[in-house]
């Protein structure tokens, strides 16, 4: 990489409140006299914001609705004013804070390339030379003599795509464009993703769609709450992302929900994982789950699922399943079970939990969620939920 | 079509006051070619409310565009005040017919035109640019202008000869208008030089044309500074 593209440097932002202001020159002399006795309150949108994102780099900035990505990206694009701090962009810019920015529904098609090419900073000549591509791409060609009011949303959004994929930019800001259109149109914008990741653009990119964020981004920070609370490798973002919601979600279910359960016969102590963070070089991770028979116990059953920051279950198994004799322990009888799990996971945080079942009645001895946690960082990776060593060869007949 | 109605707005204007000023109304008994006279000052008006009442609005209407893209926001007055400026060149075309038809003579003096022009065009633009940064936090500011559009448009000589008002004074401060100089001196030069210009008016000092001048280039930093200060914030306000 060659250098940096964007610095941010420290940058707040504050809103006045909108109720808090005044609109009109009456309201000026009308609310003179309420308004001094209220202080100013302000929102504050970013607060002490820094990043540096390098040329070349598919950077993605994810964050819940309200957590100031938005208003990021627009101090970025220089739309808004920062009110502290200082953004530097190196390079040529331009935002995609929308499709079709400027379409005029009462011009045609054709109109309508040109004053949009124009905002992309095009020469009529250099429009008339790209014109064709544009229409082709979107697939419009019958129909670029009428309006645009006339034309569905989905076919001004695949022209205004079209043109936006002209665009000469050293360094593009993408904002939620994949959340509209059909499979089809979604297709497209990934493959003018991958034509921009293979052109070394960079490209900011925020986005609610992980997968999207998984597969493209080389960074990404995580905003919540006006502040950066994660940044750098996008498994780990993208997992804590996630988690955000499960969390939000489970603290309403969690009153509820039960973490861990079971008829306190037999529980588990602790559960430790070996290594604390697996990497590229780790072969085996160890989980160690310590328990003790508080009771005689009969036709135990022990398992283990290890789930990832969605709360998907990526794979478990139990002493049955791996025809595993167990011993039932005795009343005050200390034990150890010990998995080996090869390393196959892909870089993300996992949660494990661990389970102890009779085998008969199927009754829970102890059930417990989120038991323990442990990481995986690899240097290499590919988008995909597991990473076993894949081997290939290709042999000509 | 957008042309034609140029062309048919001021003649049809032009008819209008033809009939109410000249047959029926005749304030404008005693001044040589009174209603090419008039229409020229019509026209001046209309250009510089042409400009003012399109910019009021125009930022805060373009304010979808403002929220998605940066861009020099004083592009969006320039705008309005070059449909305008066409508009008032069209207008020209219908004036100078009318001055072919009623036999009015023209003298090298008409390039001085050119100046009045420039002059009428800045403050029109200066008002503009205030306007529009104005009325995107105050918004019944849009209202305030046009009554103050209105109370300009009588207190303007365009309709009425100013040799009508009777007393030197009042002349004098009017004329202290920029607009009431540029349109006054305008007619002198092209229409008629029966008309009152402040050069005349101040006993004819020239030092006098500093004041509106002076006035006209004032406001002009006042609002492009003002203007420039608020563009900032726009796309936080519209």
């Amino acid at each position: 990489m060659d250098g940096i593209a964007v610095k941010v440097e420290n940058v707040s932002k504050n809103f006045v409140l909108p109720q808090e202001k005044v609109t009109t020159v009456k309201g000026l002399f009308t609310s003179f006299y309420k308004n001094r006795r209220k202080p100013k309150q302000t929102l504050h949108a970013l607060k002490d914001i820094s990043f540096q994102i390098e040329k070349g780099e598919f950077f993605g900035i994810v964050g819940r609705n309200g957590s100031g990505k938005s208003t990021l990206l627009k101090i970025l694009a220089g739309i808004y004013q920062s009110t502290e701090g200082k953004i530097n962009t190196y390079g040529k810019l331009v935002p995609f804070i929308e499709l079709g920015v400027g379409f005029n529904s009462e011009l045609t098609g054709r109109e309508n390339v040109y004053l949009n090419g124009a905002m992309l900073g095009f020469s009529k000549k250099q429009i008339n030379e790209m014109y064709d591509d544009i229409v082709d791409f979107a697939e419009l060609r019958p129909f670029m003599d009428q309006k645009l009011k006339n034309y569905s949303s989905g076919m001004q959004v695949r022209l205004a795509f079209s043109m936006a994929t002209r665009a000469e930019a050293d360094i593009l800001l993408v904002d939620e464009v994949l959340a509209v259109g059909d499979a089809d149109f979604q297709r497209k914008c990934f493959n003018y993703f991958k034509l921009l990741k293979k052109q070394k653009k960079t490209v900011v990119f925020v986005s609610h769609d992980m997968n999207a964020v998984r597969e493209y981004c080389d960074r990404a920070i995580l905003i919540e709450k006006s502040e950066i609370i994660k940044e750098g490798n996008v498994a780990q973002v993208a997992s804590s992302y996630t988690k955000m919601f499960i969390e939000s979600e489970g603290s309403v279910e969690a009153k509820i929900s039960r973490k861990r359960w079971g008829n306190n016969d037999f529980s588990y102590t602790d559960v430790r994982v070996i290594p604390k963070t697996a990497t590229m070089q780790t072969e085996f991770i160890e989980i160690k789950a310590r328990a003790i028979a508080k009771k005689d116990i009969t036709a135990p059953v022990y398992g283990f699922t290890i789930k990832n920051g969605a709360g998907t279950e990526m794979l478990g198994s139990n002493t049955k399943l791996l025809h595993q004799q167990v011993i039932p322990p005795k009343k005050g009888q200390k034990l150890t079970i010990t998995w080996r799990v090869p390393n196959v996971l892909n870089q993300a945080d996992y949660t494990i939990d661990v389970t102890a079942i009779n085998e008969h009645d199927l009754s829970e001895y102890d059930w417990w969620e989120d038991a323990g946690s442990f990481a995986v960082s690899r240097d290499e990776h590919t988008a995909y939920v597991i990473e076993p060593p894949l081997q290939v060869s290709v042999s000509h007949d | 079509m957008g042309y034609v109605w140029s062309l048919l707005r001021p003649l049809l204007l032009f008819l209008i006051l033809y009939l109410v000023f000249t047959v029926f109304l005749p304030v404008g008994k005693g001044v040589p070619h009174y209603p090419v006279y008039l229409l020229f000052g019509i026209v001046l008006w209309n250009f510089f409310v042409e400009v003012t009442n399109g910019s009021v609005g125009a930022i805060v209407g373009k304010g979808d565009l403002i929220r998605k893209i940066n861009f020099p926001k004083y592009n969006i007055i320039l705008a309005v005040s070059f449909s305008a400026v066409i508009n008032l060149l069209l207008n020209f075309i219908i004036i100078a017919i009318f001055m072919i038809v009623g036999h009015v003579s023209i003298s090298g003096d008409a390039l001085l035109l050119l100046p009045l022009l420039i002059e009428l065009y800045l403050i029109a633009i200066a008002c503009g640019f205030l306007l529009s940064a104005l009325f995107v936090r105050f918004r019944d500011i849009s209202f305030i202008w046009e009554v103050i559009t209105q109370a300009g448009f009588y207190l303007t000589p365009i309709i009425y000869p100013l040799s009508r008002i009777p007393y030197h004074r009042v002349r004098e401060l009017l004329l202290l208008n920029p607009i009431a100089q540029i349109i006054q001196d305008a007619r002198h030069i092209l229409i008629t030089p029966s008309a009152l210009t402040i050069h005349k008016e101040y006993g004819g000092d020239n030092w006098i044309w500093a004041i509106p001048i002076l006035t006209v280039l004032l406001m002009m930093i006042f609002s492009s500074w003002y203007f420039r200060n608020n563009s900032k914030y726009f796309a936080e306000e519209v």
